[in-house]
Formats: structure tokens, sequence, C-alpha cells
């Protein structure tokens, strides 16, 4: 951090070289792991800070803390498998259209619910991902409440596989994809604007950054990426409802990954999955015969722990043993 | 159709009762409770344990189980707010939140998910006027929950220690520099807060199903009534609450009872499109 204004051009995107180097590892990683359970643990720990990180746009960066992320996954979730199962189109374009989708979505949404800030963004957030949920779950044409399955194929056109390891590559990929994107535009001049309206929105209107603009960007930029993931899950999982999707508590597992890592940190998310999902992956595990939703019950010990005890992320924790000052 | 604008205005009551403690809450503390419905839950499972093992009618325990709960929401404020409170929103967001998960599963696990109903109560059978005829419990609890909120609005805006919270919500250095102790204030704004949602549990199992999750089908109608209302109001908060009832009647009524709830989220974002601080909001 202190030394940033005067590194040299070399080392600068250094992190997205190690972000790269990181991805080939994981990426060959399947050869040497077999077991099919880690595979899933990773992949979704991949995923979810992912989704973390591109929520980070917004409620990181932004100072705009959305708790209905769920929306945008729903809605690239569902285009692509709707585009699947009613015209035959390959995820591959599915995915980016989900994506697209999403943002579009997200525009819309912008208009209204940008100009709100602190609890009522968040209030009219969760709203959206209530409208959502009541829309699916009574639109036949899209499985109404019983939900959407794709064919069990192995197609890989069509994004098909009976085994995880591909499923798992595309998510190393597209993580991939995800941190560059959001490096590059946090580094960016946008990414100074979107810190400067955070920090005083007035203040940053009157040096002349045009606000209102830079929100939207963030928000649909955000929205896209998630809505990205929201498609890469569906044929994943092979399945979507409404429920799962459009479901308040995964919504702020999002908002958790980011917050256990540190919040407005470029890692962060990506710390904070790797942490928190092989937790409650595991829980789920172990306490799963015992039955009675045990793992969300640790899920909501967890939250209260971390808010309680490390408000600041587990980035803090490196800081914290530099033994500077304090905090 | 005057029978569903009339049920509407009940449940409306209703919802304005569960609201207007998080709003008391939200209005003077600044911290939106997402533990709030959990509270609602917790109020009607003791109702119904003090009726089916110690055969106290609901009428008669629901200010016991305000007590109660008032108990809860001073625990809730000393072990978890109160450290958290001059952070980010969003920590004491997430840590309500937390809160919420860990009481319902903790509910889950200790009561089973069954649904249970109060078989008998005093208040069971139904009223008519005008040739409508409702059921006796939910005319009763909301006329009840009339009264209590028109008894909180007394409290808050025409007594002195009213004023008192009014001044922490306004500014909480300056109400401490005139002798105001602003933690004490949130501390008991939040039994109060959480007492009047314990009546309102309370008086709630007469006539609805009492299960874990049951906090949820209140609580967002509830977060939705308080932020429509606007920030601090009180009465924003109720008739945010009633209007919410009315509008879900009618949906229900004349265009499809699927869409009743979906109609009510669409009305809260154009309010705010218009009104991004809420009806009533104070700034």
């Amino acid at each position: 951090m202190t030394t940033q204004t005067s590194v040299s051009r070399k080392t600068r995107h250094l992190p997205v070289l190690w972000a790269a180097v990181i991805a080939v590892l994981l990426g060959l990683l399947p050869f040497v792991v077999k077991d099919s359970f880690t595979l899933q643990v990773l992949l979704l720990a991949i995923m979810f800070g992912a989704l973390g990180a591109s929520w980070n746009l917004v409620g990181g960066f932004l100072g705009r803390v959305s708790f209905g992320h769920g929306v945008f996954i729903g809605s690239g979730a569902y285009t692509t498998l709707l585009l699947l199962h009613y015209a035959n189109v390959s995820p591959l374009i599915g995915i980016p259209l989900g994506g697209l989708i999403s943002a579009l979505l997200a525009w819309v949404v912008g208009g209204p619910t940008l100009r709100l800030s602190g609890h009522y963004f968040a209030m009219a957030t969760i709203a959206l991902l209530q409208i959502g949920l009541l829309l699916f779950t009574n639109w036949d044409w899209a499985g109404g409440a019983t939900g959407l399955e794709a064919p069990i194929r192995d197609a890989s056109w069509m994004l098909l596989f009976r085994t995880k390891v591909p499923y798992y590559r595309i998510a190393v990929l597209l993580a991939f994809l995800t941190f560059c994107a959001t490096y590059f535009l946090v580094h960016s001049r946008v990414g100074f604007y979107w810190r400067a309206v955070n920090g005083d929105e007035a203040a940053a209107r009157s040096l002349g950054v045009p606000a209102d603009r830079y929100k939207m960007l963030a928000f649909v930029i955000s929205a896209g990426l998630t809505g990205m993931w929201g498609g890469f899950f569906a044929m994943y999982v092979g399945f979507i409802d409404p429920d799962s999707l459009f479901n308040l508590t995964t919504s702020v597992q999002i908002v958790l990954v980011a917050i256990l890592g540190g919040v407005g940190t470029l890692i962060g998310p990506w710390l904070g999955a790797a942490v928190l999902l092989p937790l409650s992956e595991g829980l789920r595990v172990m306490m799963g015969s015992s039955g009675a939703g045990m793992d969300l019950l640790v899920f909501g010990l967890a939250i209260l722990l971390v808010t309680l005890f490390l408000p600041g992320g587990l980035i803090t924790l490196r800081r914290r043993r530099r033994g500077t000052s304090g905090r | 159709m005057l029978e569903a604008l009339l049920a509407g205005l009940f449940n409306g009551l209703i919802y304005a009762a569960v609201a207007v403690g998080l709003a008391l809450i939200w209005g003077i503390t600044d911290v939106i409770n997402f533990a709030h419905g959990e509270f609602l839950m917790l109020a009607m499972y003791a109702a119904y344990w003090l009726y089916t093992l110690g055969h106290v009618d609901p009428t008669m325990s629901a200010p016991l189980v305000a007590v109660l709960l008032a108990f809860v929401g001073f625990l809730t404020y000393a072990l978890i707010i109160k450290r958290l409170q001059d952070g980010p929103p969003m920590t004491v967001i997430l840590a309500t939140f937390g809160l919420s998960l860990v009481l319902r599963q903790v509910a889950f696990i200790a009561f089973t998910p069954d649904y249970r109903t109060l078989p008998d109560t005093w208040l069971s059978g139904s009223v008519s006027m005008a040739g409508i005829s409702m059921g006796r419990p939910s005319v009763v609890t909301g006329l009840i929950a009339l009264v209590m909120v028109i008894a909180l609005f007394v409290l808050v805006y025409r007594t002195r220690w009213g004023h008192a919270l009014q001044a922490v919500a306004e500014d909480r250095q300056v109400a401490a520099l005139v002798g105001i102790p602003p933690d004490r204030i949130n501390a008991q704004v939040w039994m109060l807060g959480s007492a009047a949602v314990g009546l309102a549990g309370a008086l709630l199992t007469t006539f609805f199903y009492v299960f874990p999750s049951v906090g949820t089908v209140f609580a967002l109608l509830a977060f939705v009534a308080v932020c429509m209302g606007g920030f601090g109001s009180l009465a924003g908060a109720v008739i945010a609450g009633l209007l919410i009832g009315v509008i879900e009647a009618m949906t229900g009524y004349f265009v499809a009872p699927a869409l009743k709830t979906v109609s009510i989220y669409v009305l809260f974002i154009l309010v705010l499109w218009y009104r991004p601080r809420g009806l009533f909001g104070r700034w």
C-alpha cells in the first residue's frame, strides 16, 4: 500500500500474474486430487469467492450493500436453462447472455434503487429478491415452483458433463476472468471514482465525478458477473428452482464471504470463501445425518462471531500481526 | 369486497403492531433488527407453551410474554448491538441476521418443525358486524394492536422519557452532553420494541400457526412497512402497515391471490423511487 505510487511498470500488475499462477495450479489439481467431494468444495469456494468479488464492486468499493444479488444469480441461471430447454441454445452462448440479461435487469432496477443509501438500499434489494422469488414461483412456463432441469447427457458443446472435473476447470477459468475484471476496474479511474462516491458522495459530485453514471456502472458490471456465475451454477447443479436461487440466506452468504475476508479489498472475498465454504460444506457432511439443519445453526453462529470479533475481516489479521498502530 | 377490505384492514393492524417495535428500534438506535421476526416467533412459542403446559390463555399471558421479550431484547442489545453500534451499519445488520438464523435453527431443534395451533382460546369464534362476519381472534387482536400503537405514540411523543428518546435519536453526543445517557436509552428502546413484538406475537397465536420460521412471514412485511413509512417515523410505519394489509387484500380479491405479496414489494419499490426516504422519512 505504502509503495503504491512508486511501483515500477513491471511489478504493477503482479497480482494478476499471481492469480494466473494460482489458477493454473488449481486447474492442474484434478490430476492429483481424485476425490469428488474435495473438488465439489473447491468449486463451491471458487464460485462463492467470485460471487463475493462481484458483489464487492457494489457492496465494498461503492459502499451500497446489496442483499439481493440472488436476483442476478437467478436471472442468469434461468436465462441459461430456459434457452437450453426451449431453444436448444448452447450454454456457451447462454451463460454470457445470462450475464447480459442480469446486467440489463440491474440497469432497469438501478434507476429507482441506486439513489437510495444505507438501510433503504439494503431493504430495496431484499424487496427485489422477494419479487423475483414470487414471480418465478408463479411463472409456469419457467417451471413454476418445481423448477427446471438440465438434461443428463455427455455433450461438451452443451456444457453437459457427467463428471465434475470439466465444470471445475470452467469455474477456475471464469474465476480468473472475474478476478482480472475486478482488478483492472478497481485500479482504473472508475475504481477511484467509486471509492470517492463511497467516501462522500456530495463531495465527489462537487469535484465533478458523474456519480450516478458510475454507481450504475458498478451495479451493472457486478450484476453481469453475478448473472454469468448464475448460468454456470445452473449448468453445474443441473437443476434450479426459485426457492434455492432467490433465497435470502444465499444472498447473505455472498455478503458474508466478502465480510469474512475483508470488504472493499480485492482478495478479501476469495479469502473469505476459502475459509467459509470448506467449513460449511464439511459441517453439512458431518452433521447431515443428525438432521435438523445443524449446518445453518453453525452458519448463523459463524456470522455472529465474525461480526463481533473480526469486523474488518480476515485480511486485518495480517495487518494486526505486523504490529503497526493497533488496527 | 367490503369483507376483503375489512380483513385487509385488520391484517394491516397486525402488521403495524409487528412493525412498530421494529420502527422504534430502527428510528432511535439506527439498527435494523433482522432477528425481529424471530423475536415474534419466540413470543408465539412462549404463549403456546404457557397455554399448553400452564393453561394460561394467550390474552392473559400476553403481558408476561411481553416482559419476557423485553428481557430478550435487553440481552440482544447488551451482548451484541452495543459492541457494534459504532461500526459500519452492515456489520450490525449481519450480526442480527446471524442471530435470527441461530434462533430459528434452535427453535427447529428444540420444538421440531411442526405447525402447531391453539385449539380453543377465549377468543375463538367469530363476530359479525353489519352482515360481515370475521374471526373474533383477528378482530380483538387488531383492536389490542391499535391500543398498543396509540399507547406507544403517547409514550414517545407526549412524555418526558419519550423526549429523551427523540433527543438520542437526533444526536447521541449532544444528548449525552445534556445528561441523557444514550446507552441506557438505547437499551430501554430495545426492551420496549421487543416487548411490543412480544405482545403482538402472544396474541397472534390465537389465530395463526406457530412454527419455527413463522417470523419470516411477518418480519419481511414489517421491514417493508418500516422502510416504506420512513426512517424514524412511527406514524409512517403504522400507516404503511395498514396500507400493506389493504393492498394485499385488494390484490388478492381483484387480481390473483398468488400475486398479493408481489404487489406489496412493487409498491414498496415505487414508493422509494418517488420518495427515497420513505413516505414520512425524517431526512
